[in-house]
């Protein structure tokens, strides 16, 4: 969804000249540094990432219980000192689980958020730029795609093509393409006809120079907003293929299919077996989404000083 | 929507009519930001008597359009009046509840603003638009409602009326957008019109006719008039009394007849020699006992210098444009789909001809100016100049080449690129916010220049030199520069290359008055030092007739008229020029 | 008017075309052999061979898409493999199912999320205000399958309050008479309040939990639209005419700052699309998501390709007449086509 921006009112207008004293350099560690001190819960974000991305990189390597290995003897056991999420239905530790999970779904957030950002961005700031044929080709692949309800088609492609990670991978950068491709050309469009980019052309600028060097920087900002967004999305999406059968197949931990799994005790009343993993779901796709304003402010210099 | 009773008005219309119906005294007004709190306007006083026009004219940030948003009280959130005292007819605005002042917002002042096809509900007719502010103020019953709205209307010399009222923003023209919110504001005959900018971005032929409006309307009703402008010929021109504001200070309050003849502070006598008027030269412009900036270096100076002293016609010239043409499809493409099925035979042309078969020469160092008001075909005539859109048919002839022949999308690449550049009109849109200003300047050089990267940066620095950029503010973002300095980082990569020719689109519509009388002297005395030529686009005669050497005056496409500047503004040939300098307000002799 | 609405049919057909297309190449990317499962595990090669003949898998791809498309115009989506029932009546029949759950959950979505997003917009930096902001993040970050079972956990295991999730009515209820399919209306159209409780009881859970999905773009999408018409020239205008709050709120900026909520519903109508799957599996609603996914287990794919279908072309349509919603508020579309 693109930001909006208040108009300014004149009132507004009044406000003093750029300070003529500036810190001497425009660094980027220092405006990370202020733009984290601006506000708290970026920097909040910013560290829940790092966690995650910790678990991602050596849970593996230091979670207590081996996530495949069953026990028959603690099935279905509360949450305790010895299992602090508890264990499921075949005696697996679900602590252990949840933090190996967190490197299948990390995986598929970024490969298929990797995938689109370059396939969609680049067709749509094509689109928006070239106008003609490359518009209208990039528009019918974008429409036909959009015509369907973007989950169904998931469901679709993966029931289609298997179930693997690389199809969900797939699948979901094929239901996320129209929505880069939209905002990529709508942002390269309003550029096209800006004072600077004809000025680049005047300075001797091709098209294609044109498009990656003055208007691809650009629209940066924006991009890096839907693409945490789209992590999130990323995620949903493969724990939600998962949950209904499509998506990664047991015994492998993935927070989706231990959401699944643990479904039909909910009734029975043991909440922990899906309690955890969807806890995990939540808070990794709420960090994603809070992380996409702190890399718009980090990456666009009309927010420095 | 029944028929409310109208409250009784806090104000008495019949007060004794020697005491002033507005009187703003120690006002101040602060903003609160996120560098602190600001003082937008600081204790200002000024009156307005009944029946009196006055103007207050200033620069940006001079507070000016705070003052008034102040006192109708519709200040952003983070501003307050935090000192001072606003008296309307005997009361305090400052001290009223919100309810009592929604009911003098509409019926006992109101105001007006600039563009004002966004001061309109774009969604809603304008019938039904002037009807919500009649009936808000219960001026008159839900059955009359429609037939007053329409004679409201007409009262702004709205021609078709009836048929007007049901009309949606869209589908009416800038002035006739104009002419309603007129309408609404003066449809409760409010005792006070404030008009915020109204005329900013309308033609010149345009703003006589919305300006004479108002004051026919305004002086028929007996109301006062506060009219906020940068312009100092338009306040002086339809006020009569005129206050100048400078960083939220009032620094001189006169009658306008006086205060164009005997100034008295200082910084009213600079914006009054800084603006563009007959009779004066480029140098005059400029605040009195500054000298202007020395003449480049010998260093800078190139083996062209010697060519801006030869007469224009003892060479070739370096511009020829013969019979241009540039065609554009009128609708459409659907349109003309359909137009294959339909019955009516294609009698009337549906291709739209934004340059009409124009024909002019640019001699080498000359300064020639183009104008003409929006959709004459002046910027689409520069556009194919530069290469930047092809033509549809005609000659352009550069340096004795055909360049009109070579399609727009391969120019960019050529070495003839070099020889012809922009400044443009917008400072901000034409610089990439993502360049600094050392790498917006060398974007030509590092594409075009032929010069090694290391030497780049030292000819950056020669060249904000020369346009009088203080260095260090090469590696400042465009958001972190004033519009002065912006406006300098176009000039400096403009000449980057040491083009030719260069055409300046309106390159000081932008800047606050002062700031464009140092940017004219300077475009001047890099015009003569590097011997370049200028083709010269605005709409302001008044700077054109500063700058340029010879015009060219246009009109749907074609050329009305051209010729040496001097003998076409004293004595113009066709009528339209005639209109056209007859439309600029000046001041009273 | 009959023109503009023929006008925008036909601009739709392309759609419809890709969506047949797309639903026809997706069977044929199967893993697999549809005709190996078809003739069970004693089958031997010649037995395979005709079974697949029988489905027409041996002919020419242009071919099969002509009969696909033959199929389709008479209404046969094939039958499934699994039931042997056609799937053409089997959609039919539980379509109702969905689409009042469905409704029903945007309908409290909208309830909630619009004004929510209007007050948030209009009193800014305010508790309703960050209170927007808080179930607009934590909306569009719960997995809806999560939210449906932390519901059912709550209210139906520890609290007591819902009825048990087994489906449309409790176990002591039976169907009413159908006329529309909607057991809500149904059982008020023939007067039968115990069925009407049964029916919502059972609903309000499954919709509630859509709702909550499809708050957080709503309200997000109110608030800023309502903030930047707020902050318009033309809404300053109207406060300075001295039009009051409700008018400048309601008339001016709330009509205006509906165009771009209406253009998302459309984006909020596919996620619900998708989401109404997941809710009812994890509800056990007999609906068509619950249809696909059961078939989708069973390696049957004929119900699965007939589900994404139906569900396409419903899209297509609901998008159509967002189209036409739009053209209603805004002149501007109508009069400059």
């Amino acid at each position: 969804m693109t930001e909006t921006s208040l108009t300014m009112t004149p009132a507004a207008s009044a406000q003093p000249n750029p300070p003529v004293n500036l810190p001497p350099s425009n660094s980027v560690l220092r405006h990370a540094r202020y733009v984290v001190e601006e506000n708290p819960v970026t920097g909040l974000s910013f560290a829940l990432f790092v966690i995650i991305a910790l678990c991602a990189l050596i849970g593996p390597y230091i979670v207590p219980y081996d996530p495949l290995a069953s026990n028959t003897t603690a099935t279905l056991q509360a949450p305790s000192l010895h299992h602090w999420f508890g264990t499921d239905q075949l005696g697996r530790d679900i602590f252990s689980r949840v933090v190996v999970a967190t490197r299948l779904d990390f995986v598929i957030a970024i490969a298929s958020v990797a995938m689109v950002f370059v396939l969609g961005g680049l067709a749509g700031i094509s689109a928006g730029f070239f106008l003609g044929w490359t518009d209208r080709i990039v528009g019918r692949i974008s429409d036909t795609i959009m015509a369907f309800p973007l989950f169904v088609l998931a469901m679709g492609i993966v029931a289609a093509l298997g179930n693997t990670v690389t199809n969900i991978v797939i699948a979901t950068a094929i239901i996320n393409f129209p929505l880069y491709v939209r905002v990529a050309r709508a942002e390269a469009n309003v550029r096209r006809e800006a004072g600077f980019v004809q000025a680049a052309r005047l300075s001797g600028n091709g098209d294609f120079r044109i498009l990656l060097m003055h208007i691809l920087p650009n629209i940066m900002p924006i991009m890096m907003v839907q693409i945490s967004l789209t992590m999130g999305y990323a995620i949903l999406n493969a724990a939600g293929l998962s949950f209904i059968g499509l998506g990664v197949k047991p015994p492998t931990p993935e927070w989706g299919i231990m959401v699944a799994e643990g479904a039909t005790n909910i009734i029975s009343g043991e909440w922990w077996v899906a309690f955890f993993p969807g806890a995990a779901l939540m808070i990794a796709v709420f960090c994603f989404n809070l992380l996409g304003d702190g890399l718009r402010d980090l990456v666009d210099p009309q927010r420095r000083t | 929507m029944a028929k409310k009773k109208p409250k009784p008005s806090k104000v008495d219309r019949n007060a004794a009519s020697d005491l002033p119906l507005l009187d703003i005294h120690d006002l101040t007004v602060e903003f609160a930001t996120r560098r602190g709190v600001v003082r937008a306007v600081q204790h200002i006083n000024l009156t307005v008597a009944k029946g009196e026009t006055v103007g207050i004219v200033g620069e940006s940030g001079s507070g000016k359009s705070v003052t008034s948003y102040a006192v109708m009280r519709i200040l952003d959130r983070a501003g307050s009046i935090a000192e001072g005292s606003v008296m309307f007819s005997g009361l305090d605005l400052r001290g009223i509840p919100e309810s009592d002042m929604r009911d003098m917002r509409g019926r006992e002042m109101s105001m007006i603003f600039q563009s004002p096809r966004l001061a309109l509900n774009p969604i809603r007719k304008v019938g039904h638009q002037i009807e919500d502010v009649l009936l808000q103020h219960a001026q008159v019953d839900s059955d009359a409602v429609s037939e007053r709205a329409i004679k409201t209307l007409e009262q702004v010399r709205i021609a078709r009326s009836r048929e007007r009222y049901h009309a949606y923003p869209f589908e009416l023209s800038g002035g006739m957008c104009q002419r309603v919110v007129i309408a609404l504001a003066l449809a409760c005959r409010p005792q006070l019109l404030i008009a915020d900018e109204p005329t900013t971005g309308l033609d010149v032929t345009t703003q006589k006719a919305v300006m004479d409006l108002v004051v026919e309307l305004t002086r028929e009703r007996g109301m006062s008039t506060i009219l906020i402008t940068h312009d100092l010929g338009l306040a002086a021109a339809y006020c009569d009394r005129v206050v100048v504001m400078e960083k939220g200070h009032i620094v001189e309050t006169a009658a306008s007849s006086s205060i164009f003849k005997k100034p008295s502070h200082a910084y009213t006598r600079k914006l009054m020699r800084a603006t563009p008027r007959p009779g004066v030269s480029l140098r005059d412009l400029l605040p009195e006992g500054e000298t202007p900036r020395p003449k480049a270096t010998a260093k800078t100076a190139d083996k062209k210098s010697s060519a801006s002293k030869t007469k224009a016609g003892t060479e070739a010239p370096l511009l020829v444009i013969e019979k241009l043409v540039k065609e554009y499809p009128r609708q459409g493409g659907a349109a003309s789909f359909m137009k294959m099925f339909s019955r009516k035979p294609a009698a009337e042309p549906d291709m739209f001809r934004a340059v009409d078969g124009i024909s002019f020469q640019i001699a080498r160092g000359e300064s020639v100016g183009l104008v003409g008001e929006s959709g004459c075909g002046k910027s689409t005539t520069s556009m194919m100049l530069m290469r930047l859109i092809d033509k549809t048919s005609g000659l352009i002839m550069f340096n004795g080449e055909d360049i009109g022949e070579i399609p727009a999308r391969k120019f960019a690449t050529l070495p003839q690129r070099k020889m012809i550049q922009m400044v443009f009109q917008d400072p901000t849109d034409s610089l990439n916010p993502r360049f600094t200003g050392a790498r917006a300047i060398a974007d030509p050089l590092l594409q075009l220049g032929g010069i090694s990267r290391g030497e780049v940066r030292s000819r950056c620095e020669e060249l904000a030199t020369l346009v009088g950029l203080p260095l260090n503010l090469l590696d400042r973002f465009p958001h972190q520069l004033s519009g002065g300095q912006k406006a300098r980082v176009g000039i400096a990569r403009a000449i980057a290359l040491k083009p030719d020719l260069i055409i300046l689109d309106e390159p000081t519509a932008a800047l606050d008055v002062s700031v464009q009388a140092v940017v004219l002297n300077l475009l001047q005395d890099l015009k003569d030092s590097l011997g370049m030529s200028y083709l010269f686009v605005s709409h302001d005669l008044n700077v054109v007739r500063l700058l340029c050497d010879r015009v060219i005056v246009m009109r749907s496409g074609q050329i009305v008229e051209q010729g040496a500047t001097e003998s076409v503004m004293v004595a113009p040939q066709a009528s339209y020029t005639r209109d056209l300098l007859a439309a600029i307000p000046h001041p009273p002799v | 008017m009959l023109a503009t609405i023929a006008k925008r049919l036909v601009t739709v057909l392309p759609t419809l075309v890709g969506v047949v297309i797309v639903t026809f190449l997706l069977t044929r990317v199967l893993p697999g052999d549809p005709a190996v499962y078809f003739a069970g595990p004693a089958a031997t090669p010649q037995s395979i061979a005709e079974i697949r003949k029988g489905l027409g898998l041996d002919r020419p791809l242009p071919e099969q898409f002509a009969r696909y498309v033959n199929d389709l115009a008479h209404g046969n989506f094939g039958n499934s493999l699994s039931t042997g029932r056609p799937v053409a009546t089997e959609i039919t029949s539980r379509l109702p199912a969905s689409a009042e759950l469905t409704l029903l959950g945007l309908i409290l979505s909208i309830v909630i999320a619009v004004p929510l997003g209007i007050f948030a917009a209009v009193k800014q930096g305010s508790w309703i205000d960050h209170l927007c902001r808080i179930v607009a993040t934590a909306g569009v970050s719960l997995p809806v399958f999560f939210t449906g079972l932390l519901f059912v956990y709550i209210f139906y295991f520890k609290l007591g309050w819902s009825p048990a999730p087994i489906g449309r009515l409790d176990a002591f209820t039976t169907a009413p008479r159908n006329i529309t399919g909607f057991y809500l209306i149904d059982s008020l159209l023939i007067g039968n309040f115990e069925t009407f409780r049964s029916s919502l009881g059972q609903l309000i859970l499954p919709a509630t939990t859509l709702a909550v999905f499809s708050l957080a773009p709503i309200a997000r999408m109110t608030r800023a639209s309502m903030l930047s018409v707020l902050a318009s020239e033309f809404v300053r205008t109207a406060r300075a005419s001295g039009l009051d709050s409700r008018t400048v709120i309601i008339t001016y900026a709330f009509r205006n700052a509906m165009l771009p909520v209406v253009t998302t519903l459309g984006m909020v109508f596919s996620f619900l699309l998708g989401a109404n799957v997941l809710v009812e599996k994890v509800f056990a609603w007999p609906g068509i998501g619950s249809y696909a996914v059961e078939a989708l287990l069973q390696s049957d794919f004929a119900p699965v390709q007939g589900f994404v279908l139906t569900m396409a072309v419903l899209y297509v349509a609901l998008n159509l007449l967002i189209d036409m919603l739009y053209g209603v508020i805004d002149p501007r579309v109508r009069l400059e086509a």
